[in-house]
């Protein structure tokens, strides 16, 4: 039974797994995900790559709006120049993919702090409605230049090769996508112990309080934009190669609101919560699709129904969230924890 | 001549519809400090309301409408009592998403009722053209812009003269010296609500008349930002003024370039004025600098 966690030296203090069960944790958890896809059908792998892919954006917005403090409903947008960039360089410019990809997030990193300017002037409500702005140009830029982007028609891309190999199955993608988010995790979490991070953390916090203290607003709300969108384009990239369409439908408001909800469901400024998040938001729809499909055996009409039910479902998990746990599932994951490591004594 | 008269009326018209939408929005803005994504599933429930009662049971249509205002009204106090209550003090970002949030399940259970082919609207609302100076539009816009006007000068009354749009203005100004003068924030803000979702259920009326009853009617709601921003998010002339010149500029923009533009011009708007005036052009300025 202990009271609390301890250390002895600042270099453990600083660390980022300090206990013997956050080893064993992460121990477990690697060999899950490196085990999985040899155990898991074609669904599955399909359902643990869509969640890799939106783990890593999820990630990136949660910079921006968990961590930095400023709103963005420009998500969809910023994912949709991520996924456009790679697909023009690949398609027009013959560019080898892996180069493209990267060439994708720093294009995006740059869209990104252009429309994160207006956020030296505006704050809270009105930076969300510049970010809105932003996403509507943006979308309908890639709708309007056809010769660039194919327009309202999908892009198609060639499937990309690594050592040789075709990339083109579930189970390989499964390891790109696998070693994209680890570095976006390892990135993120080391982030936020750096000077850039915690005046990230100061500007969400108090920013004036923040200049005070000589966090220069200007360049640091400027980086936070680039930061979060070089991630983002990483994962609009991610979604390009993998699913070698590109199609503007998949970039609308809808998906930045989605995005919005993994974080907040995840929980606002933790990398644990915005892939809990990203996993819970992608599973939920397969979930109620999975259970609407069973159900649909002896109540038929509920299978037209289940875009309906996601909707409403998406709807209310967020509403529930905000209300009764606005912390998100990082806090009740904690909470878990603390439940268990204060047992028989837990409050 | 004649296309920019047509292309003058016919966007002062699409304007007031416009106006009317943001009028919610500045309502809720103006006695609680959140803004409303929430105001296109209003919209939504408004025309299908009125379509279900008048198109469908067959009631007269002053029925229909009355039966959608006090429907409106309701689902307006019950959004905030359980949703928006519950997170005063809660950070913008959370205030945000739950009307977001509300928007995805209203839009979600509307579709599960109706489905989501379009139906046509019972026509109770002439809407036979009429010309004036040349220029043609159907009966209908014209209503809007009388409405509008309507609304306008109720509002513009309620907000001077009733102890109730007093006690509303007060709240935007100070909550705690307005709770201290024995004002009932939580009825305030429930009044503002069921006002808001009123108004935009009326204007979600008229938006039917003109597109059918479908799940397009909620996109228009997107548009009401421009207009709020360009008027100033707690002015109430301030969405008049905004929805006409945004409607206007849609307009022209549409008859004279084309090709989509009109589309994207509201948002260029919006991101111009946020650079250069972000309280809009009569909104109420509260200086902070970093």
């Amino acid at each position: 039974m202990e009271s609390g966690i301890f250390q002895t030296t600042y270099q453990k203090d600083m660390a980022l797994r300090r206990t013997p069960a956050q080893f064993i944790r992460l121990g477990v958890l690697l060999a899950f995900v490196l085990v999985f896809p040899f155990f898991a059908d074609n669904y599955w792998l399909t359902l643990a790559n869509q969640i890799g892919i939106a783990a890593v954006g999820a990630i990136g917005l949660n910079i921006l709006v968990g961590y930095t403090g400023q709103i963005s409903l420009g998500q969809g947008a910023f994912l949709g120049v991520g996924a456009y960039a790679t697909g023009i360089l690949v398609k027009q410019m013959g560019a080898p993919w892996p180069l493209a990809v990267v060439a994708a997030c720093f294009i995006t990193a740059l869209v990104g702090m252009l429309f994160g300017i207006p956020a030296l002037r505006l704050k809270g409500l009105y930076l969300a409605i510049a970010t809105l702005a932003a996403q509507e140009i943006i979308e309908w830029v890639i709708i309007h230049s056809p010769d660039l982007t194919g327009g309202v028609e999908a892009m198609v891309i060639p499937a990309p090769t690594l050592f040789g190999q075709r990339i083109n199955s579930d189970f390989r993608f499964y390891w790109v996508i696998l070693v994209c988010l680890i570095l976006t995790i390892i990135l993120t979490t080391n982030l936020f112990r750096t000077r850039t991070g915690r005046a990230f953390i100061a500007i969400r916090d108090q920013d004036i309080a923040a200049s005070v203290m000589g966090v220069n607003l200007f360049r640091y709300k400027l980086l936070a934009f680039a930061v979060s969108s070089f991630f983002v384009g990483l994962a609009g990239a991610l979604t390009a190669e993998y699913r070698t369409i590109i199609s503007w439908e998949r970039f609308t408001l809808d998906t930045s609101i989605l995005y919005l909800a993994m974080i907040i469901i995840g929980g606002l400024g933790s990398v644990t919560g915005a892939v809990m998040g990203a996993a819970f938001m992608t599973l939920l729809p397969a979930m109620l699709q999975l259970l609407g499909r069973t159900a649909g055996g002896f109540m038929p009409n509920i299978l037209q129904q289940i875009p309906f039910l996601q909707q409403a479902f998406f709807g209310l998990v967020i509403i529930l969230f905000l209300v009764f746990e606005p912390e998100g599932l990082a806090r009740m994951w904690r909470n878990i924890k603390d439940y268990f490591r204060l047992w028989p004594f837990s409050y | 001549m004649s296309l920019f008269l047509q292309l003058t009326l016919t966007g002062l018209t699409n304007g007031a519809i416009y106006a009317l939408i943001a009028l919610g929005v500045v309502i809720i803005y103006k006695s609680s400090g959140v803004i409303n994504f929430a105001q296109g599933a209003f919209l939504l429930v408004g025309a299908y309301v009125t379509y279900w009662v008048v198109g469908q049971v067959g009631a007269p249509w002053p029925v229909g409408v009355l039966a959608t205002v006090v429907v409106a009204a309701l689902l307006g106090i019950l959004v905030e009592r359980l949703a928006l209550r519950p997170l005063i003090g809660e950070p913008i970002i959370s205030v945000i998403m739950v009307t977001i949030g509300l928007s995805s399940l209203i839009a979600a259970i509307i579709s599960l009722i109706w489905g989501t082919q379009s139906q046509p609207f019972p026509s109770f609302i002439p809407n036979q053209n009429i010309t004036i100076f040349g220029a043609v539009t159907p009966a209908d816009r014209l209503y809007a812009l009388v409405l509008c006007g309507v609304f306008l000068l109720g509002f513009i009354l309620f907000f001077r003269f009733t102890s109730e749009g007093i006690a509303m203005r007060a709240v935007a100004d100070d909550q705690q010296a307005a709770m201290s003068m024995g004002i009932s924030i939580q009825r305030i803000f429930a009044v503002a609500w069921a006002i808001a979702a009123v108004v935009a259920a009326v204007a979600g009326i008229l938006v039917a008349n003109i597109v059918g009853v479908s799940s397009d009617v909620s996109r228009i709601g997107l548009q009401v930002f421009p207009v709020v921003i360009l008027g100033g998010l707690d002015s109430i002339p301030g969405a008049i003024v905004g929805g006409a010149v945004i409607g206007l500029l849609q307009a022209y923009t549409g008859g004279y370039i084309g090709g989509g533009t009109e589309q994207v011009i509201p948002f260029i708007i919006l991101v111009i004025v946020l650079m250069v005036k972000p309280y809009g052009l009569f909104g109420q300025t509260r200086i902070e600098r970093v």
